[in-house]
């Protein structure tokens, strides 16, 4: 389990000094953690738990956003398990269950259990169609038909540079919606 | 979008830089400060016999609490915005003006005094206190809570209650300039409950400001 952490923190050190591959294999390494916790939180409070997949879907925009308040000399695990236990209870609390989530959910997950998605997340995807044209076609260009930035930035004959700001605009008002919905 | 959609695009959007958040409270500070030195200026300004008033320890006093005040919320304040931080390693710093002021008013008692207490206490200028302090915070609070909107706090109304601290230690700071009454008892009543309402009023604004 430390071991796990361990490389975590690594994997994150690295994004953040712009190795985009580290980030992606740190985000798919989480997915599963967050999920195994997020399925336990919602039985716990007699929720179904096929909704768990937008909860890890708002965990990973959160880690997203917020990854420069990060400490980069401490460990990352803490902090994504604090991020993740603060998402679980907003999600509990939006449907009408105050709880307490033990954080030792999220740090007990053993390394082998990895849940597949069961139900397709919906409440991302309908937020989605909510933004502006501009960010939702960059959006849907990267995620859905998993465009590069660069053919994106060709298919709407768009900068390169304003295609990463459509992008991260939209991830952020897209967590926006989520939040205040 | 299944996650795997979504982690491909966290991933093509990691070349964004977020701003660190100290800078972003500082810029964020650093825009509001005009508008609250404008109230000053407009509506107080200095005291005119500013210039014997900095040879009295006691006037001097009054920005040694309102500074720390506003140094120490900053720094709990930049602490908090992590997602996984809480008051209790940081929060003690929060005493650090409250010992000031308890050492001025000890150190006042010692001293021989013209006037009786409770007169030293209700001084002249409670009210323009109470009105002016919360008056020029609220321009720095809202500042300071869009700046630490980048920050993650677990208790988002506690974070608002820091930043309403650390915008009336700001106020409170450029206030004392202005204020004739230089007790320390003056200022543990009037500036802490000045504070007090700028503090509640952070937390209300926070508690739906500060939410990521």
């Amino acid at each position: 389990m430390r071991e796990r952490e361990d490389e975590w923190t690594d994997l994150m050190r690295s994004a953040i000094s712009g190795d985009d591959a580290a980030y992606h294999r740190l985000l798919k390494a989480i997915t599963p953690v967050l999920r195994a916790a997020a399925r336990r939180g919602l039985a716990r409070a007699g929720q179904p738990v096929d909704q768990s997949e937008d909860i890890v879907q708002d965990i990973l925009l959160a880690v997203h956003l917020k990854r420069q308040t990060w400490d980069t000399s401490a460990p990352f695990a803490p902090w994504l398990f604090a991020i993740a236990r603060n998402k679980l209870i907003d999600a509990l609390r939006r449907r009408g269950r105050r709880i307490f989530v033990n954080i030792d959910d999220f740090a007990e997950t053993l390394p082998g259990e990895t849940p597949e998605p069961t139900a397709s997340p919906g409440e991302v995807t309908a937020q989605l169609q909510a933004l502006p044209a501009r960010q939702r076609d960059v959006l849907q260009s990267i995620a859905v038909d998993s465009a590069s930035i660069k053919d994106t930035a060709a298919k709407f004959a768009m900068t390169e540079g304003a295609v990463r700001v459509a992008l991260h605009r939209g991830l952020a008002s897209l967590t926006a919606k989520l939040r205040d919905r | 979008m299944d996650t795997d959609q979504l982690i491909r695009t966290l991933t093509a959007d990691n070349a964004y830089r977020p701003r660190p958040i100290g800078l972003a409270l500082m810029m964020a500070l650093l825009a509001a400060a005009p508008v609250s030195l404008l109230i000053f200026f407009a509506e107080l300004g200095v005291r005119p016999d500013v210039m014997t008033a900095m040879h009295n320890p006691f006037f001097d006093l009054k920005f040694a609490v309102t500074l720390a005040l506003a140094a120490s919320a900053i720094a709990v304040s930049l602490h908090l915005s992590r997602p996984e931080a809480s008051l209790r390693s940081f929060g003690w710093w929060l005493l650090i003006p409250a010992g000031i002021l308890v050492a001025a008013i000890s150190g006042e008692m010692m001293m021989p005094q013209r006037t009786p207490m409770m007169t030293r206490l209700i001084g002249k200028n409670s009210v323009a206190c109470m009105t002016a302090i919360p008056a020029m915070s609220l321009p720095l609070l809202v500042g300071a809570l869009y700046g630490l909107r980048q920050g993650a706090p677990a208790r988002p109304a506690i974070a608002g209650a820091v930043a309403g601290l650390l915008s009336a230690g700001l106020a409170a700071t450029v206030y004392a300039s202005h204020c004739t009454d230089d007790s320390p008892l003056f200022v543990a009543t009037w500036y802490t409950l000045a504070t007090a309402i700028v503090a509640s009023v952070g937390a209300l604004m926070g508690a739906r400001a500060l939410r990521y």
